[in-house]
C-alpha cells in the first residue's frame, strides 16, 4: 500500500495530496485560455464562455456548461450582452453578469431562467468587475461599476440592492477587492495600493492587517475562505499574509518569493487544523500554511482553482484534480511506518489475507492496548477520505475484520459509512461527475443532493439512492417524481393524453404528491387542457381551488370549494368572484351553487343588506324579502319608516301570493298607527285599542278570543266596553267549555239592562257546570 | 340507586388532559405579545376560558384587566390589546371600528386576535375591507373541545344549530372534524364509524381527509366505536318537556357550561349560589338521571342518612371525636351543604311542576306522542297561546304537534298561526318561517305529492336546474314520518300499562316511561346490528344519509375485547340534551358499555327554538 502516499507532501505538520479526480471528458481546442470560466463549489458543473469579448454579430461567443468530469451539459452561442462574469448559485443555476448590469439566469441545463438588474446606476456608469459570493442568505452579485463605487445585492432571490460609501482617494480601479459576511452583514473589503477599507452600508473604514510586512507598497491580490472566517493578502513584495478576516489576529506570513501578481488565489477548506492558501501563477502553484515553508506545484495548462470545504478542486485544459490536506485517519493509517491502531488492523488483514500468523500478532498488539475499536473507527473513517473504490474496500474490510474481535461495538457508523460510499461512488461515477468528498456530502445532505441530481435530470439515480438510503417518501422518491413530472409536462411534443396517462401511472402510489403543483407547471408552460386533468388526480380538493381560480375555471373552482367541505375554501372562492364577475354573472353563478349563496347570504347579513335585498330580487323570492323588509321594521325606532317598510313587506307577500302574512302585516300596521307606540302586542293592547276602534280588528279574532281576553282583563278596574255581539261570543264559548270561573268572569261583565237573557243562559250553564 | 351496576363498567380515559392541552397553547398564544396586555373575551367564551385557565393563570401571563366583548366602545389604557373571540363577523367588525377609530385619534396600540377554535377567511375579510389587516395579528386558539363531565364533552358552539341547519352553513363542520381528529390523536383511533344525517357525513369526510393528511399513530384505541348523529334527525326529543333531574333543572334554571346559578328563592338566602354540577357532585351524581318524582323521596332519605351520621358522635369519647372530626365531619359538611341546595332545588321544582297545568302539559305532550285525542290537543295549544303562557312553549307545542302530525291540516295551521302572531307578536311571522324552513312547523301540502311534481318539473328544465330543484323539494318533503317511526321502532310504549317510575325498564323513563327518544334508540339499534341492515325502512324515513364505516385500526386488535372496546363515543352535531345523556347513560349500564357523549353544545326545547327567533330588534 506503500503507493497511497506517493502524492503526499509534507507542510509544516501536516501532509497535502492531489488526487486526480477526472480526465477531463470535453475537447478543448484552446484549453481554458481565453475563457470566462464559472465551477460551482461541492462538485458543480462548469460553465465556459470562450471569446466573451467579441461583439461582432457574426462570431458570437459561445457559452458551454460542463459537468465536473467535462461532459457537455448545454451549449449556445451568446446573443446577448458583454457578459463580465459568470457565476453559479447555490442552488445550481447559472449567473450571467453582462456589461450594463443586467444578470442572466439560467439553469445547468442551459434553459434561460429570468433575468434582474442591478440598478440604474450600474447600468449607467457599466460594469468595471464583479464579483458572486454565497452566504447564509443565499447567493449575492457585488458589482464594481466604472464610477467606482460598488453596488451589491445578497440575496437574488429577493433582491435589495445596496450601494455602498465612497472609498477615499480612489483613482482607479482598486488592485484587488473581496466581498465578507460579518455580522450579518455583506461587506466589501477594498485594497487601494497598500491601503484597505472596509465598506459596510453606512460607512468606509480604513484598517490595517496587523503584522503585515513593512516593505509591501500595495496589495494585490486577496481571498476570503470559505466560511468568512479567515482572509489571505498578497502584497506585490511576493509575501503571503494570513489572518481572520476580522483583520484582528494574525496567523502566519510566507514569502513566495515571486513578485508577478498571481492569477488566483484561494483558500482551502476551513475544516482543518492548519488553514492554508494557495496562490496560482501561470503554470505554478503554491500551498502556503502557517510555517514558513511552501509546496510547490508545476501546472501544465492554464488552470483555475475552485474552492471547497476540504479543499481545492484544479480545473485544467484536461485534467480535474482535488488538492487537499491528508485527512487524519488517513494519514494515521498510511503514513509511513505508522503504529497507530488503524494502520496495525489493515496491517492484520494483509496478514490475514495472505493466511499468515502475523495478522494474530498485529491484533494481539492493538487489543493488548484495548485499542481495537479505536482501530476500527479510524479504518472505517480513513474508507470514508478516499476516493479510489479499491482502497475504501480494502480499509473497509479491515475494519469488517477488526469488528468480529469486538463484542458491543455498535455497527451504524460502519453501516452508514458503506451506504454512504456507495452513494458517493454512483455520484462520482465519470457519467454523472459530481466529485463531492465524504465531508461534503455530509453538510450537503442527502437532500440537497437528490436536488442536484434533479436538476441534472438524473431522475432514476436520484430515485435508486433515495429507495437505497430509505428516504422517507414524503421527501425522497415522491419529491423526486413530483420533479420529473413536472418536467414531463413541459415536453411540448407529446399529446396532453398520453402525459396525464404517464404522469399518473408512474405516480399512482407515490405518497404525498401534490398534483397541483404539477397541474401549476403545465398551466405555465401553456397546457391549460393538460392542467385540468392533471388536476383531477389531485386528491385534496382544497389543492384544486387556487389553481383553477388562476386559469378562470371559476364554476369549477367553486363546485370544487364546495366538494372539499370546507368554507373557508368556498368563501375564498365567492370572494374572488365577487371582484372578478359583474353583479348579475355573479349572482347567477351563487344560483347555482346553494351552499356558495347560504355562504354569501350570512356574510351579506352582516355587511351588505342592500346584496341581500338584490341577491333575493334576482331570485324572485318574494317571500324572503317580505322577511327581510319585515326584519327592517323592527330596527327602525321611528314609526313611519317602520309602517313604509312593513307596507314594503304587505307588498312583496302579495307577489308571493302569500295572503295570511300579507293581511297579519297589514294587520299590523293599522295596529301600529292606532297604538302609536312600539314593542306591546296585540292583547296587551286590546284595551285601548276595542275602545277607540273596533273595525280594525282581525276578522280571525274569534269567540274564542273574545273570552280569554275578558280573562286576562279580569283584574282590571277600567273595562273598556264591548259590544252586545260580543258578549254573546264569549258567553256563548264559556258555555260550551263549562268551565264554571269562565262563566262567572262573563256574568260578570254583563249588564242587568241589556245583555238579560244572556244572563240567564249563562247562570243555568254554571248551575250545571257547578253539578259536575 | 334502582339499577344493578355491571360490575364491570369500562373506566372512562381521562379528559382533563384536553383541558391541559388547552392551557398551554393558550398561555403560548398569549405569551407572544409579550408585556402587559388588556384582555377582551367573547361573553359566551368567558365560562368556558374560567374552566380552562382562571383569572390567576391569566394574570401570571401578563394580562391585565378582563373585560368582557360587549361591542361598544371600550375604556382602556393599555397599549396591547388582545382579544379572545369566536370567529364571528359582528366583533371582527367591531374590533376594526376601534382599531380606526384608534387611528384617527392618533393612538398607538398593539392588537392580537385570537380566534378559538378557528379563524375563518370571511373574518379575514372584514378586516381587509375595513382596512386594519396589517394592523393586527392573528391567531387560532384550538381549543376544540371542553371536558363538562366525565362523560360529556362540549364543543359550546351553541350558533352550530343555526348555523348549519337554518342557515346552510357549513362553517362549523371542519370544526367538529377536527374535534374528532383531535380526540382520536390524543385518545387513539376508533375501529367503527356509524352515523346518520348530512352534516354528520360531512363531518367525517373532514375528519377522514385530516386522518389522512396526518401522520398515522398505532396506538391501543380508547374507543370502540363513534356515532355521528345530525340533530335533525330527531327533534321530536329535545322539544319534549324533560321530567330526569338533571334535564329539568336545566329546563327551569339553566345549566350553563356545567354550571348553575340557584336563585334566593332555592337556596333559601338573599343570594345565588353557583353550583357547579357534575359527577364530583356525591349528592348530585346519584340523583342526576333519575325522575324527578323519585328525587324527593331519594333527598330525605339521604338527609336521613346524614343525621344517622351525625348523631354518631353522641357517646363518643374524645378519641373518637378526634377521629371524626378529623375524618368524616368534613365530608359530612360538604354534602350537607350539597344536599340543602338539591332540596331546595327540587322543592322549586315540585312547586312548579306538580301544578295542574303541568301535569295538563306533560299530559298534552303524551298525548301527541302517542297520535291520541289531536283535537283535545289542539285546543289546549290554543288556549296555551291566547293565555300568553310561555311564547317558546306555546311555539314548542305547535312543533311538537307538527312533527307528530307530519304538518298541521291548512286550517288548523293558519288559525294557529294567526292566534300565536296575535298573541305574542307579528315579529314571529319570521320565526314561522325559519321553522317551516327546518321541517319543525309546516302546513301539509295539499293536492298532488311532491315526487309527481316533481318529476314533471324535471322533464321540463336542464339538469342543473333539477339539481337545484332537488334540494328545493327535498326540503319542502322533510316529512318527519314520526307516527311510522315510532311504530317500526316501538318508541311509544303501550298505553295503559303502569311504568314503575323507580325502575325503569327501558330508557322511556325519561320521559315518565311515555317515549323513548329517537335518536337514543337509534344508537341502540345499530349497535345492536353492527351496523344500518335491517333498518333501511327506518333510514329511509329519515331521508338516508345514512354510513357505517370500518376505522383505522385493524380488525383483529378491535376483537380484543379490551375496556376500551366498550367505549362508545356520540357525537351530536346541533347539540343534545341531558334527557338524551341520562337515556344513554341507562342504555350503557343495560349493556355493560359506556358512552361518552360529544355534542356542539348541551340544548334543550328553549334554546333550540330561541336560536331560530329573529328577534335583533
Amino acid at each position: 500500500m506503500a503507493f497511497v502516499t506517493a502524492n503526499w507532501n509534507p507542510l509544516g505538520e501536516a501532509f497535502y495530496r492531489k488526487i486526480e479526480l477526472y480526465e477531463m471528458g470535453w475537447n478543448l481546442k484552446d484549453g481554458l485560455r481565453e475563457c470566462l470560466v464559472a465551477a460551482a463549489p461541492y462538485g458543480g458543473p462548469i460553465s465556459l464562455l470562450k471569446g466573451h469579448n467579441r461583439r461582432s454579430p457574426s462570431d458570437r461567443p459561445q457559452l458551454e456548461i460542463y459537468s465536473s468530469s467535462g461532459l457537455p451539459l448545454a451549449s449556445f452561442p451568446w446573443k446577448s450582452g458583454v457578459v463580465k462574469q459568470l457565476g453559479w448559485t447555490v442552488s445550481d443555476d447559472l449567473l450571467c453578469v453582462q456589461e450594463d448590469g443586467t444578470v442572466l439566469v439560467y439553469d445547468l441545463l442551459g434553459g434561460f431562467k429570468r433575468h434582474f438588474s442591478m440598478g440604474n446606476e450600474v447600468s449607467q456608469s457599466q460594469v468595471l468587475e464583479t464579483k458572486i459570493f454565497h452566504s447564509p442568505y443565499g447567493t449575492g452579485v457585488a458589482i464594481l461599476t466604472g464610477a467606482l463605487r460598488f453596488t451589491l445585492a445578497t440575496n437574488i432571490d429577493d433582491i435589495k440592492l445596496r450601494r455602498l460609501p465612497e472609498v477615499p482617494g480612489l483613482q482607479g480601479a482598486p488592485s484587488c477587492w473581496a466581498v465578507l459576511t460579518q455580522d450579518r452583514q455583506s461587506k466589501v473589503l477594498v485594497a487601494n495600493g497598500s491601503h484597505l477599507f472596509i465598506l459596510d452600508n453606512t460607512a468606509c473604514t480604513p484598517v490595517t492587517p496587523p503584522g503585515l510586512s513593512p516593505q509591501a507598497s500595495s496589495i494585490v491580490h486577496m481571498c476570503v475562505s470559505f466560511s468568512y472566517k479567515y482572509l489571505a493578502l498578497l502584497t506585490d513584495s511576493g509575501h503571503v499574509w494570513m489572518g481572520t478576516s476580522n483583520l484582528k489576529e494574525k496567523l502566519s506570513e510566507v514569502d513566495t518569493k515571486i513578485k508577478t501578481p498571481p492569477k488566483q488565489m484561494a483558500w482551502y477548506g476551513t475544516l482543518l487544523l492548519f488553514p492554508s492558501a494557495v496562490v496560482m501563477w501561470d503554470g505554478l502553484l503554491i500551498v502556503v500554511g502557517e510555517c514558513k515553508e511552501t509546496i510547490q506545484y508545476h501546472l501544465d495548462d492554464d488552470s483555475i482553482l475552485v474552492p471547497e470545504l476540504d479543499g481545492v478542486r484544479i480545473i485544467s485544459g484536461t485534467h480535474h484534480e482535488l488538492l487537499q490536506e491528508v485527512p487524519g485517519a488517513c494519514e494515521e493509517i498510511f503514513k509511513i511506518a505508522s503504529m497507530a491502531p488503524g494502520a496495525l488492523l489493515l496491517e492484520a488483514h494483509k496478514e490475514y489475507e495472505k493466511e499468515s500468523q502475523k495478522a494474530d500478532e498485529y491484533l494481539r498488539e492493538i487489543k493488548e492496548q484495548s485499542l481495537l475499536s479505536e482501530a476500527v473507527r479510524q479504518c472505517v473513517e480513513a474508507a470514508g477520505h478516499e476516493h479510489e473504490p479499491e482502497t475504501q474496500k480494502t480499509l473497509l474490510r479491515a475494519a469488517s475484520f477488526g469488528k468480529c474481535f469486538l463484542s458491543n461495538f455498535p455497527p451504524e457508523q460502519f453501516v452508514s459509512m458503506c451506504r454512504d460510499l456507495r452513494v458517493l461512488n454512483a455520484v462520482r461515477d465519470y457519467t454523472v461527475g459530481i466529485p463531492l468528498t465524504h465531508t461534503q456530502f455530509k453538510q450537503m445532505t442527502v437532500q440537497v443532493l437528490i436536488d442536484r441530481l434533479v436538476y441534472r435530470k438524473l431522475y432514476p439515480l436520484a430515485i435508486e439512492i433515495c429507495r437505497y438510503l430509505k428516504t422517507p417518501e414524503y421527501q425522497g422518491v415522491s419529491r423526486v417524481l413530483k420533479h420529473w413530472a413536472c418536467y414531463k409536462v413541459q415536453q411540448k411534443e407529446e399529446s396532453d393524453e398520453v402525459i396525464a396517462k404517464a404522469v399518473s401511472v408512474k405516480l399512482a402510489d407515490a405518497a404525498g404528491i401534490s398534483y397541483s403543483e404539477i397541474a401549476t407547471k403545465a398551466y405555465e408552460s401553456g397546457r391549460t387542457e393538460l392542467a385540468i386533468k392533471l388536476l383531477e388526480f389531485e386528491p385534496r380538493s382544497g389543492e384544486q381551488v387556487p389553481l383553477l381560480l388562476k386559469m378562470k375555471k371559476s364554476p369549477l373552482a367553486l363546485s370544487k370549494a364546495i366538494e372539499s367541505g370546507d368554507t373557508d375554501l368556498v368563501y375564498t372562492v365567492v370572494m374572488y368572484l365577487k371582484n372578478e364577475l359583474n353583479r348579475g354573472d355573479f349572482f347567477m353563478m351563487l344560483r347555482n351553487q346553494p351552499v356558495a349563496l347560504s355562504l354569501y347570504k350570512q356574510f351579506c347579513k352582516h355587511q351588505e343588506q342592500d346584496t341581500l335585498k338584490d341577491l333575493f330580487n334576482q331570485d324572485d323570492d318574494h317571500e324572503e324579502l317580505g322577511n327581510l323588509y319585515v326584519k327592517a321594521s323592527y330596527k327602525d325606532q321611528r314609526l313611519e319608516a317602520r309602517i313604509a317598510l312593513l307596507q314594503s313587506a304587505v307588498d312583496e307577500y302579495y307577489k308571493a301570493k302569500n295572503e295570511f302574512s300579507a293581511k297579519t302585516t297589514e294587520d299590523e300596521m293599522r295596529l301600529l298607527r292606532f297604538q302609536r307606540l312600539t314593542g306591546l302586542w296585540l292583547h296587551n293592547n286590546l284595551q285601548c285599542t276595542l275602545s277607540i276602534q273596533k273595525s280594525f280588528l282581525p276578522q280571525t279574532f274569534d269567540q274564542k278570543c273574545t273570552l280569554l281576553f275578558m280573562i286576562k282583563t279580569k283584574n282590571h278596574n277600567k273595562y273598556c266596553c264591548l259590544s252586545h255581539r260580543d258578549m254573546e261570543g264569549a258567553a256563548e264559548a264559556a258555555i260550551e267549555r263549562r268551565n264554571e270561573s269562565e262563566i262567572s268572569t262573563v256574568l260578570s261583565r254583563c249588564s242587568a239592562t241589556t245583555d238579560h237573557l244572556l244572563m240567564e243562559r249563562l247562570n243555568r250553564a254554571k248551575a250545571t257546570a257547578v253539578k259536575k | 340507586m334502582a339499577h344493578t351496576e355491571w360490575r364491570d363498567a369500562p373506566e372512562l380515559p381521562d379528559f382533563s388532559l384536553l383541558k391541559r392541552l388547552a392551557r398551554d397553547q393558550l398561555i403560548f398564544l398569549l405569551e407572544q405579545l409579550p408585556g402587559k396586555k388588556d384582555l377582551f373575551i367573547d361573553a359566551d367564551l368567558m365560562s368556558p376560558l374560567d374552566r380552562i385557565a382562571n383569572v390567576t393563570i391569566l394574570k401570571q401571563h401578563e394580562v391585565d384587566k378582563l373585560y368582557k366583548v360587549e361591542l361598544k366602545p371600550i375604556v382602556s389604557s393599555s397599549d396591547q390589546l388582545c382579544f379572545l373571540i369566536r370567529p364571528r363577523i359582528q366583533t371582527v367588525k367591531w374590533i376594526s371600528d376601534l382599531v380606526n377609530a384608534d387611528k384617527v385619534a392618533g393612538r398607538f396600540r398593539r392588537y392580537k386576535i385570537i380566534f378559538t377554535p378557528q379563524k375563518f377567511y370571511a373574518c379575514e375579510t372584514v378586516l381587509e375591507e375595513q382596512g386594519v389587516y396589517g394592523d393586527v395579528t392573528t391567531d387560532e386558539w384550538n381549543f376544540y373541545i371542553l371536558p363538562l363531565d366525565d362523560d360529556i364533552l362540549s364543543l359550546e358552539l351553541p350558533e352550530f344549530f343555526r348555523d348549519n341547519f337554518l342557515e346552510g352553513d357549513q362553517r362549523w363542520v371542519t370544526t367538529a372534524g377536527s374535534a374528532l381528529h383531535l380526540l382520536q390523536s390524543v385518545y387513539g383511533s376508533f375501529s367503527k364509524v356509524y352515523g346518520i344525517g348530512r352534516c354528520a357525513k360531512m363531518v367525517y369526510e373532514s375528519w377522514r381527509e385530516l386522518m389522512e393528511e396526518g401522520e398515522q399513530r398505532t396506538r391501543q384505541p380508547e374507543f370502540a366505536k363513534v356515532f355521528l348523529v345530525d340533530r335533525d334527525v330527531d327533534f321530536v326529543t329535545p322539544l319534549c318537556s324533560q321530567v330526569v333531574y338533571e334535564g329539568l333543572v336545566d329546563d327551569l334554571f339553566r345549566i350553563k357550561c356545567g354550571t348553575v346559578e340557584l336563585g334566593p328563592d332555592v337556596t333559601s338566602s338573599d343570594k345565588s349560589i353557583k353550583v357547579m354540577l357534575n359527577s364530583q357532585d356525591k349528592v348530585f351524581s346519584e340523583i342526576r338521571n333519575e325522575h324527578f318524582s323519585n328525587v324527593f323521596g331519594f333527598l330525605s332519605q339521604k338527609a336521613k342518612n346524614l343525621q344517622t351520621a351525625y348523631d354518631k358522635r353522641r357517646g363518643m369519647d374524645i378519641q373518637q371525636m378526634k377521629a371524626f372530626v378529623s375524618d368524616e365531619l368534613k365530608g359530612l359538611k360538604q354534602e350537607h351543604r350539597l344536599l340543602s341546595l338539591h332540596i331546595g332545588a327540587s322543592e322549586s321544582m315540585m312547586k312548579k311542576k306538580t301544578k295542574q297545568d303541568f301535569q295538563e302539559l306533560l299530559k298534552t305532550e303524551h298525548s301527541l306522542l302517542e297520535g291520541f285525542e289531536i283535537r283535545e290537543c289542539i285546543t289546549y295549544i290554543e288556549e296555551h297561546i291566547n293565555r300568553q303562557v310561555s311564547m317558546i312553549d306555546s311555539l314548542r307545542l305547535l312543533c311538537l304537534l307538527s312533527i307528530t302530525e307530519n304538518g298541521l291540516l291548512s286550517k288548523d295551521y293558519r288559525s294557529l298561526k294567526a292566534q300565536y302572531l296575535q298573541s305574542y307578536g307579528i315579529k314571529h311571522l319570521l320565526t314561522f318561517a325559519n321553522l317551516r324552513q327546518l321541517g319543525l312547523l309546516e302546513e301539509q301540502q295539499a293536492g298532488e305529492t311532491l315526487t309527481v311534481m316533481e318529476s314533471k318539473v324535471g322533464k321540463l328544465v336542464n339538469d342543473k336546474t333539477v339539481g337545484k330543484l332537488t334540494d328545493a323539494f327535498s326540503s319542502l318533503a322533510k316529512k318527519s314520518n314520526f307516527r311510522a317511526l315510532s311504530k317500526r321502532l316501538a318508541l311509544v310504549p303501550k298505553s295503559g300499562e303502569e311504568y314503575d317510575l323507580r325502575v325503569p325498564r327501558d330508557m322511556a323513563y325519561v320521559f315518565s316511561g311515555a317515549y323513548i327518544p329517537l335518536s337514543c334508540k337509534l344508537i341502540e339499534q345499530v349497535l345492536e346490528r353492527d351496523g344500518w341492515t335491517g333498518l333501511e325502512e327506518v333510514t329511509r324515513m329519515l331521508n338516508g344519509q345514512e354510513f357505517a364505516v370500518t376505522g383505522g385500526s385493524s380488525s383483529s386488535e378491535a376483537r380484543n375485547k379490551t375496556d376500551a372496546q366498550r367505549i362508545v363515543l356520540v357525537m351530536f352535531l346541533g347539540g343534545c340534551t341531558f334527557s338524551e345523556i341520562s337515556a344513554l347513560r341507562f342504555l350503557g349500564k343495560e349493556r355493560g358499555c359506556r358512552f361518552v357523549v360529544v355534542t356542539t353544545a348541551i340544548t334543550n326545547s328553549a334554546r333550540l327554538l330561541e336560536a331560530l327567533l329573529d328577534n335583533h330588534a
